[in-house]
């Protein structure tokens, strides 16, 4: 496979505490993978491994094109206005022109001149994941892109982002605790718990395993029905 | 009432040598977390320079600018020290930041001796309704415009200005962006030696500086830096101001020994002061 991003047994660890226990896991170019898992299974500190602000133990990490990252709870700068928090976001591109994320996102254009911290939460969902197109990313990794947020933000959302995938080819690595988002989605998935890979599939053939479905979609309802 | 305009004028350029130099720790508070305890050393190595680069027949405008280029590096070396280790905490630097202190003070008195020296500023002095201003002083109260506006302008209008304030808003954040926070961290380390130099060549001329006068230089910056929560450039601008024109009042009508008092009393009592404020919201918040 032509793989974008390729991850190989890595590991890290708090002190003590494995977060990540050889866990291994692979985007192709253009390709849209999901990562689900419960809370504390390791899923932010992959992402936070493949930004470089985590150290793995050991293991291997491949990024082969330009990533880019959108994190759990948006972490803009809140002080700053939408403007500057995208323009902050193109520090790996240094490509310092946001008008085509305005044409992007269209509600951001209103709100350029707002402080972050003002802003709604799916506002600053927004703003992050414009923030992190600014990087102009091959593959991007987003961090609970529904937490918190109203299903019509989330659903908004999630058409912005299929349709780059479509457009731009954008591969996305969509980390989520919502299950049946990331499956619908993605045409991939990985399981994480407890730091580690428990099962991987194509999407649908893991929403019909009973084990899944269980766990994340609250019983065996099968997918996209 | 004409001696109150005096002291008032004076302490305003006083005041003005704090905020500079309370500017530069919350710059680098701001940056990097760090409390940086070697900040009144920048404007005793500009002001201790600047009185060598006069001695070797520097011009002025020359000398006062080399002096506060070579008080930038020392503040970008701090930096490099402070923040060697890539585990080091914000309170390891602080502890780092006072021994470097400490450690200037030996090469400060080996390079320049233990005299106090000064240097010539601007001559003369102005009479406006019967009172008499140095021209220094308002050199001082000048430079201190210009220089906070520039600040103001580099942080809000420039992209490594905006980086600042993504470390200082977020760093967790700025490294997602890509920022290199331990680069951003370096440059307001110089950042604040080149404020503290500033503050060091303004106020030279008007007192004497010797090695040991970071002490009460470091004091006065940070009581000027704290009304603002160590957070806010401006802030610490008001600070100095109202620091100085204290101080320089308590000089003039009472005694000119209690200066620091003054400072160490205000800090105290903006410290407690903010304090209770925050418990006050906290109570309010729960």
């Amino acid at each position: 496979m032509n793989a974008i991003l390729e991850v190989k047994d890595l590991v890290v660890r708090y002190d003590a505490a494995t977060a990540l226990d050889r866990v291994s896991l692979t985007v192709g170019r253009g390709e849209m993978v999901a990562l689900i898992g419960p809370n504390g299974a390791g899923k932010s500190t992959l992402v936070d491994a493949l930004s470089g602000i985590v150290r793995p133990a050991s293991g291997h990490i491949s990024v082969r094109g330009r990533f880019a990252h959108v994190p759990e709870g948006r972490q803009l700068f809140p002080d700053l206005t939408v403007d500057d928090n995208l323009l902050l976001g193109a520090c790996r591109s240094g490509d310092r022109d946001p008008s085509w994320i305005y044409a992007l996102l269209p509600d951001l254009a209103g709100i350029r001149r707002r402080r972050a911290d003002s802003l709604s939460g799916g506002q600053q969902q927004m703003v992050a994941v414009g923030r992190a197109l600014m990087a102009r990313p091959e593959v991007l990794a987003i961090d609970e892109l529904s937490l918190g947020l109203a299903p019509i933000v989330v659903a908004a959302l999630s058409d912005r982002l299929a349709s780059l995938h479509r457009t731009e080819g954008l591969a996305v690595l969509l980390i989520e605790q919502n299950a049946r988002l990331a499956l619908d989605l993605c045409s991939r998935a990985y399981v994480l718990e407890a730091g580690r890979i428990v099962s991987e599939g194509p999407s649908a053939q893991l929403a019909r395993s009973a084990a899944v479905a269980n766990a994340y979609l609250g019983g065996g309802v099968a997918l996209g029905t | 009432m004409s001696a109150f305009f005096s002291y008032l004028v004076g302490g305003v350029a006083l005041g003005s040598g704090f905020a500079l130099i309370g500017s530069g720790l919350v710059m680098v508070h701001c940056v990097t977390r760090v409390v940086n305890l070697s900040q009144g050393m920048y404007a005793v190595v500009a002001g201790l320079s600047a009185a060598t680069f006069f001695g070797m027949g520097a011009p002025h405008g020359v000398a006062e600018l080399a002096a506060i280029g070579v008080a930038a590096g020392v503040g970008f070396l701090t930096g490099l020290v402070a923040m060697a280790g890539r585990a080091t905490t914000p309170q390891s630097s602080l502890i780092i930041t006072f021994g470097l202190a400490i450690f200037a003070y030996a090469a400060e008195s080996l390079l320049w001796g233990d005299q106090p020296r000064s240097f010539p500023g601007l001559p003369g002095a102005i009479e406006v309704a019967d009172v008499r201003i140095q021209k220094q002083s308002l050199l001082v109260i000048a430079s201190t415009a210009v220089i906070f506006a520039m600040l103001h302008l580099f942080l809000e209008r420039t992209y490594v200005g905006k980086k600042l304030r993504a470390c200082s808003s977020n760093p967790y954040a700025a490294r997602v962006v890509g920022i290199d926070v331990k680069r951003m961290g370096l440059l307001a380390f110089g950042l604040g030696g080149f404020l503290g130099g500033v503050a060091g060549v303004l106020l030279g001329p008007l007192r004497p500086i010797s090695f040991d006068s970071d002490l009460t230089l470091v004091i006065d910056g940070f009581a000027a830096a704290i009304l603002g929560g160590l957070a806010r450039p401006l802030m610490a601008l008001l600070g100095g101001l109202l620091l100085g024109v204290a101080e320089s009042m308590v000089a003039g009508y009472a005694k000119a020994s209690y200066q620091t008092e003054v400072a160490l009393v205000l800090m105290l009592a903006i410290m407690v002061g903010q304090r209770a404020r925050l418990a006050t919201i906290h109570a309010e918040a729960s």
